[in-house]
């Protein structure tokens, strides 16, 4: 049921037609001609000095154009943006002086094709002095450890401690808590789509055109610093379909490089990752924490207080990871009603390749944490796991609510999202199915999470993790314009990710104008013809994208109110907006037709109200939603202004003489609030799900004590197949947020948000049955589970 | 060996001529060779699947072959598979009603494993589905829309009659 006329309702997804026919049009597919191709050379060493590097046996190669090295670029350009005040450590695109990473861009050799760039990239010597280096996080924050930046002086990039709430108090009248370690292992988004760029400067317009598979806030101008060019100079297309992201593609050593060597050339410059690249050295990989949880209790099971502190592996170069830290603070308690916090967050490099944004900007990993304390609550008190969630769920009636951590969740429903999971997996049904493959001799076992995804992602993180970051808007715009025909289009200055915005805009603009989607076209501007935006990260593009929409659409409303009302000789006061005509309300036979007002606005100056610019163009930005406000000093800030949320129920089943698990099972309740289109949402829940199935099972990015990258083909790092991800099973609920312009949230990582937490919860209820210890780390690899079978005193309680 | 091979094959329906290196694949003669850049190209080391297309109808990685062994073939990329009038294919047209895809990356080889599936079992359980798309990766949708795409083609994809109402 929806009150909308083309909002919420199935509707076809505009996007899916060229895709379907081959007609995506990504970065590789973009080949202007003369184009030069880059093949890297990188470094085999964790962490070593650069003594040497020979480049005439690749120069000698026929088709080998140019060789360049760290420090020729280093000249030249400046260092990649750091978000924290951390100016000893020099993060550029290829390596100056030492190596802190194997995998870690040493040279670029330039080519007629990529072929004979990589022949001419296993041509460059490099000689290399080894240097001492470390590849565990526990070990990295030690004062001994070796240092990946010895300038800098210590491996620590950020630590902050927070305190929220009455905390001593709260402890004192718990009657327990339990202690959690949480192992979130190195895994990342992986798009099939490698990262790529074309980059091409015209000297003679001194215009650097770029077209890459980004999904950046701030790309644009990151890469015209770093290659030191006007931010005018700087053109980067936004029509370039993406292979995939969910938070990776920011590629902006990627951006320099190319343009670097565009400039240096004179030509278009190419590259595209291959896979192995991707993997070692993209800078591509996510959060990589140990957290340490403590959750508090009272004998009846109401959570008290609870204690967070993570440490999380940034790799070699800290970016705007460390951010990722700060993000989770604005759901900090999840869906609980947890009066007060301490959270103690610590960002350290490591000898591994840098990490990145990636869906949920930390979320998962913490709510994952969350969720295990919860479960080990359950089961010290012996209390159904439904049960204690539903005991501490902040009420319905309590919204908007205020978490420990200053930010306010706007609405939810937690009891009835879970109550609606729990319906549609049937829990008798479900337990009689765990029962049945237990008496088949396997293990069994049903993972419950219940999970918030904040949406409408602002910046404000970047302030609390660095007070000298006062960014306090993270807008988005949309462009309106009716043509002399009364056509509409709508132009957006973004690039997508599968994400479906052609889709949500006209759907978004069909409703607001009440004229049909299938009508309206969405087009992308570039960076110089565009407006400001910050990219879809961040779950946020239906409420601020759909805040500049209505924004767009009231301006444009107003226009035409006006044109009627000056034609019909009444206040404008007394006219409204119905579908494209204007009527006098106390009159509706009195009516100005969409073609006779569009008419007037393109042609007839004559009927135009005095002073009135002529045309139908509007452009609104909009800021997101309840932003503005810099943090506390104690960090309290409203982070995110909506939370979404999920609530899972999946059944395991383990084989004990191997450890591989099966999903039986899985269920979802999911409440997005509004929802723009229905299959554009049950796909992002469903493909969330299945990535969160890969970090709870399978995927790993593995060092050896070497420091060497285990993982880098897809035989190893193990992406979820149709054999790993069991038929999903999707229910919508919707509790409307009042801070959007027609209830939406956010929901581009859903599903995500929960699955890594309900899987485990599945594997270790499966194994709790058996009498042994829970596993705490994910992924939960078969061998972990053989030996939890086999941990001394372990009884099992069926084979 | 010699470093070029002169190569002859037919590439969706059209008969065509190649010089090409020894060393290079098939994806690569059919994006940069041919133009047809609607096969893609995630991992290059034959496990994922966005470069499959049909050789002789069979679903290849055309990442791992060479283009020098698609000699004497007939080789059907995404490009081939709707109507010369651009009508979609019953496959195409499935995906698009279920939204069985978001960034499209993988899409073109999905389609292309999913179509061998069909020719040759024309009413696949969802057992015999995941089994034909289990080399394909896809890492957007969790394949539930691609599953209920596949089903759908099956239906629509039969004389009419037979299509269950």
């Amino acid at each position: 049921m929806s009150d909308y006329r083309w909002v919420s309702h199935h509707g076809p997804v505009r996007e899916d037609r060229r895709f379907v026919t081959g007609r995506g049009r990504y970065v590789a597919d973009i080949t202007p001609p003369g184009t030069l191709h880059v093949g890297l050379v990188t470094s085999p060493h964790p962490h070593a000095r650069i003594t040497a590097i020979d480049a005439s046996e690749a120069l000698a190669l026929d088709g080998v154009v140019a060789v360049l090295t760290g420090a020729e670029m280093a000249k030249d350009t400046e260092p990649l943006r750091q978000y924290l005040d951390v100016p000893a450590v020099q993060w550029r695109p290829l390596a100056v002086d030492a190596t802190r990473y194997a995998g870690e861009w040493v040279a670029a050799v330039v080519a007629t094709s990529r072929a004979v760039a990589e022949d001419g990239a296993e041509r460059v010597a490099v000689d290399y002095d080894p240097l001492p280096f470390v590849v565990d996080p526990e070990v990295a924050v030690r004062d001994d450890a070796p240092l990946v930046h010895p300038d800098h002086g210590t491996n620590v990039m950020a630590h902050r401690e927070f305190r929220w709430g009455d905390v001593d108090a709260d402890r004192a009248r718990a009657s327990g808590t339990v202690r959690v370690r949480t192992r979130w292992n190195r895994n990342s988004t992986v798009p099939l789509e490698t990262f790529g760029v074309v980059a091409s400067w015209d000297r003679t317009r001194d215009l650097m055109d770029v077209w890459a598979s980004i999904q950046m806030p701030q790309f644009p101008d990151q890469l015209a610093r770093a290659l030191r060019l006007p931010t005018n100079q700087v053109r980067v297309h936004f029509d370039v379909d993406v292979g995939g992201s969910y938070g990776v593609k920011r590629g902006i050593k990627h951006g320099v490089l190319a343009g670097y060597l565009s400039r240096l050339l004179d030509a278009p410059v190419k590259l595209i990752e291959d896979r192995a690249e991707n993997m070692h050295g993209g800078d591509f990989h996510g959060p990589d924490r140990v957290f340490d949880v403590e959750l508090a209790y009272t004998a009846d099971g109401t959570f008290t207080s609870i204690a967070i502190a993570v440490i999380d592996d940034e790799g070699a170069f800290p970016g705007r990871s460390p951010l990722q830290l700060a993000k989770p603070i604005g759901a900090i308690v999840g869906p609980y009603r947890i009066p007060s916090v301490t959270y103690d967050a610590t960002a350290v490099v490591t000898n591994k390749t840098g990490q990145v944004a990636v869906r949920g900007f930390g979320q998962s990993p913490t709510n994952y944490a969350i969720e295990a304390a919860v479960d080990g609550v359950a089961r010290e008190l012996g209390i159904d796991r439904l049960e204690l969630r539903r005991r501490n769920f902040i009420g319905p009636d309590e919204f908007p609510y205020r978490i420990p951590s200053g930010t306010e969740y706007d609405s939810g429903d937690y009891p009835a999202v879970l109550a609606k999971a729990v319906a549609l997996a049937g829990w008798p049904e479900l337990e009689a199915r765990r029962d049945e493959l237990r008496a088949a001799g396997r293990l069994a076992g049903i993972g419950v999470a219940t999970c918030l995804e904040p949406g409408g992602g602002n910046a404000i993180f970047e302030n609390i993790m660095n007070p000298a970051n006062d960014k306090t808007t993270f807008p988005e715009t949309c462009r309106l314009r009716v043509d002399g025909d009364g056509e509409v289009t709508a132009v957006i200055s973004i690039s997508s990710a599968g994400q479906g915005h052609d889709t949500m805009v006209a759907t978004l603009v069909g409703e607001e104008l009440g004229r049909d989607p299938a009508s309206v076209a969405v087009i992308r501007a570039d960076s110089l013809t565009g407006m400001p935006s910050q990219s879809p990260v961040g779950s946020r593009m239906t409420i601020v994208l759909g805040q500049a929409v209505r924004g767009a659409a009231e301006e444009l409303k107003a226009k035409l109110r006006a044109i009627a009302a000056h034609n019909l000789d009444v206040p404008v006061d007394e006219v409204a907006y119905d579908d494209g005509d204007v009527v006098v309300r106390d009159a509706p036979d009195r009516r100005m037709t969409w073609a006779g007002l569009v008419a007037i606005a393109q042609r007839k100056q004559h009927l135009m109200p005095p002073g009135m610019q002529p045309g139908l163009e509007v452009v609104h930005v909009a800021h997101t939603p309840r932003s503005g406000g810099l943090a506390q000093p104690d960090g309290t800030v409203q982070l995110y202004p909506c939370y979404s949320f999920e609530a899972h129920v999946v059944l395991a089943a383990i084989d004990p003489g191997t450890g591989a698990v099966d999903l039986d099972r899985y269920f979802i309740a999911h409440d997005c609030g509004t929802v723009i289109n229905p299959d554009v949402v049950r796909g992002m829940v469903y493909g969330g799900t299945a990535h969160g199935i890969g970090v709870a099972l399978y995927e790993q990015f593995a060092y050896s004590d070497e420091g060497q990258p285990l993982t880098q083909s897809f035989m190893d790092y193990l992406l979820p197949s149709a054999h790993e991800v069991p038929p999903i099973v999707d229910t919508e609920h919707c509790t409307p947020s009042p801070y959007t312009s027609l209830g939406q949230k956010g929901a581009g990582e859903a599903g995500y948000m929960g699955a890594p937490a309900a899987v485990a919860g599945a594997v270790n209820d499966a194994l709790a049955a058996y009498g042994a210890p829970p596993v705490h780390a994910l992924p939960i690899k078969p061998g972990d589970i053989w030996a939890a079978l086999r941990t001394p005193g372990t009884e099992g309680a069926h084979p | 060996m010699a470093d070029h091979h002169e190569i002859e094959l037919t590439v969706n329906g059209e008969p065509r001529a190649c010089r090409t290196e020894a060393r290079t694949s098939l994806a690569d003669l059919l994006r940069d060779g041919l133009g047809l850049t609607g096969t893609h190209l995630g991992c290059e080391h034959g496990v994922c699947g966005a470069c499959t297309v049909l050789l002789d109808g069979d679903p290849v990685r055309s990442c791992i072959v060479l283009a020098a062994q698609a000699d004497g073939c007939a080789v059907t990329t995404i490009e081939g598979v709707a109507g010369a009038d651009g009508r979609l294919s019953p496959v195409q047209e499935a995906f698009c009603q279920t939204h069985a895809l978001q960034c499209g990356y993988c899409t073109p080889g999905m389609i292309l494993a999913a179509q061998a599936l069909l020719d040759a079992n024309g009413d696949p359980s969802r057992a015999d589905i995941d089994e034909a798309l289990g080399g394909n990766i896809c890492r957007c949708t969790g394949y539930q829309q691609i599953r209920e795409a596949v089903e759908l083609a099956a239906r629509t994809g039969r004389p009419s009659d037979e299509v269950a109402r």
